[in-house]
């Protein structure tokens, strides 16, 4: 049985890293898993001067939290138990509480909490230096893909 | 009452000075530069330019843009729409001194409270639009709606509203 759980985790961590991969934008923000299953997903994008919102202060612009905050919410919804693995953003709202410390890498963490037969409801939240001081939170609706044609077979 | 008019400005020098101003707001932001975006300007009207390229994929099978990538040009679109109608009184005075002007002289920029983007269809890979509308804006708060299209004006494939809190500026 430990060892069933051993080789999903390994699996999942393989599919995980080949999910960056295969999205083009996650790859160029560098984005990087750190956690994913059962409808929860933790990636995190190191910082970059290229991603700077205001030169005067360094502090990433909003937009690319957004994308961070998106890639996490769809990870999050293929990693629902059952879940097929193709889904697409209906809408999500980010507020922003506090700017991100500059140089410091960005976290954030989904959970897919409610799924219906076609929508998967998501709420995250992302953070810099302390977990429970996060800069902002996010939550979406999914799109769940009908038929699983798509599924991923590891 | 006086008779004698101030000439009109020469349309170069009017011109120069709104694309300056425009070029200050946009051409310092790392992150704008990034996201390939840039703008086109008709008098004070705004449209946001978001030029295709492969890094902005989200879904390589469909191809469609990546939602985050979507989010970003209409929060870049909102900000410089915001901004640059924050300045154009002084840019139209010549309050604002834009020879001299570099981003750091610039007033600071209104950051965001919160942008909720609405995904009408996938975006294509190609080059997408944005035009912003400022609903209102306050002394402390705006808020903004903007939307995008690629191929055709009316087919919207994202849009969004944002609230956005004002600079405070001295004077």
């Amino acid at each position: 049985m430990a060892e069933t759980r051993h080789i999903n985790a390994e699996q999942k961590a393989q599919i995980a890293r080949q999910f960056i991969e295969a999205i083009p934008f996650s790859k160029a923000l560098n984005m990087q898993f750190e956690v994913i299953g059962d409808g929860v997903a933790q990636i995190s994008m190191p910082y970059s001067e290229a991603l700077v919102g205001d030169p005067r202060t360094g502090v990433i612009h909003g937009g690319a939290v957004s994308a961070l905050m998106d890639t996490c919410g769809g990870a999050a919804v293929m990693s629902y138990p059952d879940a097929p693995a193709g889904t697409a953003t209906i809408d999500l709202r980010i507020d922003y509480m506090r700017a991100a410390e500059p140089g410091q890498r960005i976290t954030a963490r989904a959970e897919c909490y409610h799924v219906t037969r076609s929508v998967a409801f998501v709420r995250a939240k992302a953070w810099d230096l302390d977990e429970d001081q996060p800069l902002a939170s996010a939550s979406g609706a999914f799109t769940i893909a009908q038929g699983k044609a798509a599924e991923v077979k590891p | 009452m006086s008779t004698s008019r101030k000439p009109p400005e020469p349309v170069h020098l009017v011109k120069h000075r709104r694309d300056k101003a425009l070029s200050a707001l946009v051409d310092g932001v790392p992150y704008i530069r990034f996201m390939g975006i840039g703008f086109d300007r008709r008098g004070d009207e705004l449209t946001a330019v978001m030029n295709y390229d492969d890094k902005l994929i989200g879904n390589p099978l469909i191809p469609a843009l990546h939602g985050g990538a979507t989010a970003s040009f209409l929060e870049v679109a909102a900000i410089v729409e915001l901004s640059f109608q924050m300045l154009w009184d002084d840019i139209e005075t010549g309050r604002l001194d834009v020879e001299t002007l570099t981003p750091d002289a610039l007033p600071r920029l209104p950051k965001t409270i919160d942008f909720t983007v609405d995904y009408l269809r996938s975006g294509l890979p190609r080059d997408a639009y944005a035009r912003a509308r400022v609903n209102r804006s306050g002394r402390r708060y705006a808020s903004v709606h903007v939307e995008a299209w690629q191929d055709n004006r009316d087919k919207l494939f994202a849009q969004a509203t944002g609230h956005f809190l004002m600079p405070q500026r001295e004077g």
